[in-house]
């Protein structure tokens, strides 16, 4: 099982924001194998979200590195757009292109950038709509779809690039309670299939069932990280251990 | 015909001694067409250019930051008439523009540098316009389009800028009907629109108020019906969207 490849080595991430005033990040690692499924818990405030969000560079990171296949994309020299290709994301607030019907939302990124052909990248969208049960949905726009709907999207318009490794922020936190079951369950779909994946969440069932590592983050500090049977049933930190007493 | 002696027992300074217009109508007539030219043309010029300024307002770069900046703050903060004024004497004091009459009464010699200073003048609130638009698209649209892979250029014109610019679709009509107004200054220029029609039918037929009153009833049919519209539209987008 351990012989898998490291995809993603986090050293001594670091984020600090106002000059240095505040620190978000303080000196984080982290490894994440090809094909594992690693959860990110903790409470509000305790930089899960911008830990996730450096490692696509979507924040810059102040200091350390995020070697990604080998490459350090904390290096300035690193052309990102390259890797993020590499690297889906899914959002809280989905963040689907308003002014663009479903299939334009899914074949855009791939056919911009010329790794597709119009044709081809229509092909794979209709593919994956039929896979998460919404082909009829392809030339709506986001607007007339339901929150549920519009995360499974936002899902597959990530998979469409054929991404290494698929980051999710808080997928399921901005949806209506009876919708986050469908989003969960695709996710489960992908763990499944063995894509890798970051996910920070609120869902402790669903860390707890899909995650093979679950990692407590609290202040800008990883504490804990263990599997989730460990974790969640004997859990060592004090601040772990307050956490769960709160949420379970 | 019944209305041939309907104003003559009017003063000349009555506010509708309309007794000029079976003579002087066609000054109006082409004054409208005239004043929309110069509007609807300056606006259009106003877009790409004020684009630019926008887009170089929120680059990162400081110099170009500072370059729009400055000219933004120096349209805005000096007087449209001083400003087509030097455009008029100066620019066009050195480049020639040969006397030739669009449609028998726009002298492009007069027209161009008019339409030149009024869309100089309008790109600099049009920048600011865009620059709102902009920023008012939800920065989640830039980060899901960056996460995908693409450029940041490419962000901003595949998903940024459709955004924006179906935002600022109403300030942007807005600013034709601010310029319809606003381009009544270049009657003092010479250029035969409306207010410039007005003041040669007071002049040669000594009746002194009513033609512009007439000027007056005019810029109001073009304008409030126009903005009444675009508030409408405005309504109807607003209730069409959120994604």
């Amino acid at each position: 099982m351990e012989t898998r490849p490291d995809l993603i080595r986090v050293e001594k991430l670091t984020k600090k924001y106002n000059h240095g005033q505040v620190v978000a990040l303080h000196e984080n690692d982290l490894t994440v194998k090809r094909g594992e499924v690693v959860a990110i818990i903790g409470p509000s405030g305790s930089g899960k979200s911008t830990f996730l969000r450096c490692l696509n560079l979507l924040e810059k990171p102040t200091s350390g590195h995020i070697y990604f296949d080998g490459v350090d994309l904390a290096d300035r020299s690193v052309d990102i757009n390259l890797h993020r290709r590499k690297m889906g994301m899914v959002f809280q607030h989905f963040n689907l292109f308003p002014h663009k019907t479903v299939l334009q939302n899914i074949t855009m990124a791939p056919v911009t950038l010329k790794l597709k052909t119009p044709a081809e990248a229509e092909a794979k969208a209709k593919q994956l709509l039929e896979r998460i049960g919404l082909p009829d949905k392809i030339n709506e726009y986001p607007n007339m779809l339901s929150g549920g709907q519009k995360q499974r999207i936002a899902i597959i318009r990530a998979l469409a690039m054929e991404p290494e490794v698929m980051l999710f922020d808080e997928p399921t936190s901005a949806l209506d309670p009876e919708m986050v079951g469908e989003v969960l369950d695709l996710m489960r779909d992908l763990a499944k299939d063995g894509m890798t994946m970051v996910v920070v969440t609120h869902e402790m069932g669903f860390a707890r069932e899909v995650a093979e590592r679950v990692i407590f983050m609290d202040s800008g500090s990883i504490l804990e990280e263990n599997t989730p049977a460990e974790l969640f049933d004997h859990p060592q930190n004090p601040r772990t251990q307050l956490f769960l007493s709160k949420v379970l | 015909m019944w209305w041939s002696n309907l104003f003559t027992d009017m003063s000349p300074a009555s506010f509708f001694n309309f007794s000029f217009l079976p003579k002087y109508g066609v000054f109006f007539i082409q004054g409208i067409e005239y004043t929309l030219m110069l509007a609807v043309v300056s606006v259009l010029l106003a877009v790409i250019p004020a684009l630019m300024l926008a887009l170089m307002r929120l680059s990162k770069n400081k110099l170009i930051h500072a370059i729009s900046g400055a000219y933004i703050a120096l349209f805005r903060s000096t007087p449209l008439l001083v400003q087509l004024s030097i455009i008029y004497f100066g620019l066009f004091g050195v480049i020639n523009i040969p006397r030739y009459s669009l449609f028998g009464f726009v002298d492009i010699s007069r027209f161009i540098p008019g339409v030149v200073a009024l869309a100089l003048n309008s790109s600099a609130y049009v920048a600011e316009i865009f620059r709102a638009g902009i920023l008012a698209v939800d920065k989640g649209q830039t980060e899901a389009s960056r996460s995908l892979g693409l450029s940041a250029w490419q962000t901003m014109r595949l998903v940024v800028l459709p955004q924006a610019i179906k935002n600022v679709l109403p300030a942007l009509a807005n600013e034709i009907i601010t310029m319809v107004k606003e381009s009544s200054i270049c009657s003092t220029l010479g250029m035969a629109e409306l207010m410039f029609g007005a003041k040669a039918v007071a002049s040669s037929t000594y009746i002194t108020l009513a033609p512009y009153t007439l000027a007056a009833l005019i810029y109001f049919c073009i304008n409030y019906p126009a903005s009444k519209g675009i508030e409408a539209i405005e309504r109807r987008m607003r209730r069409g969207d959120k994604a």
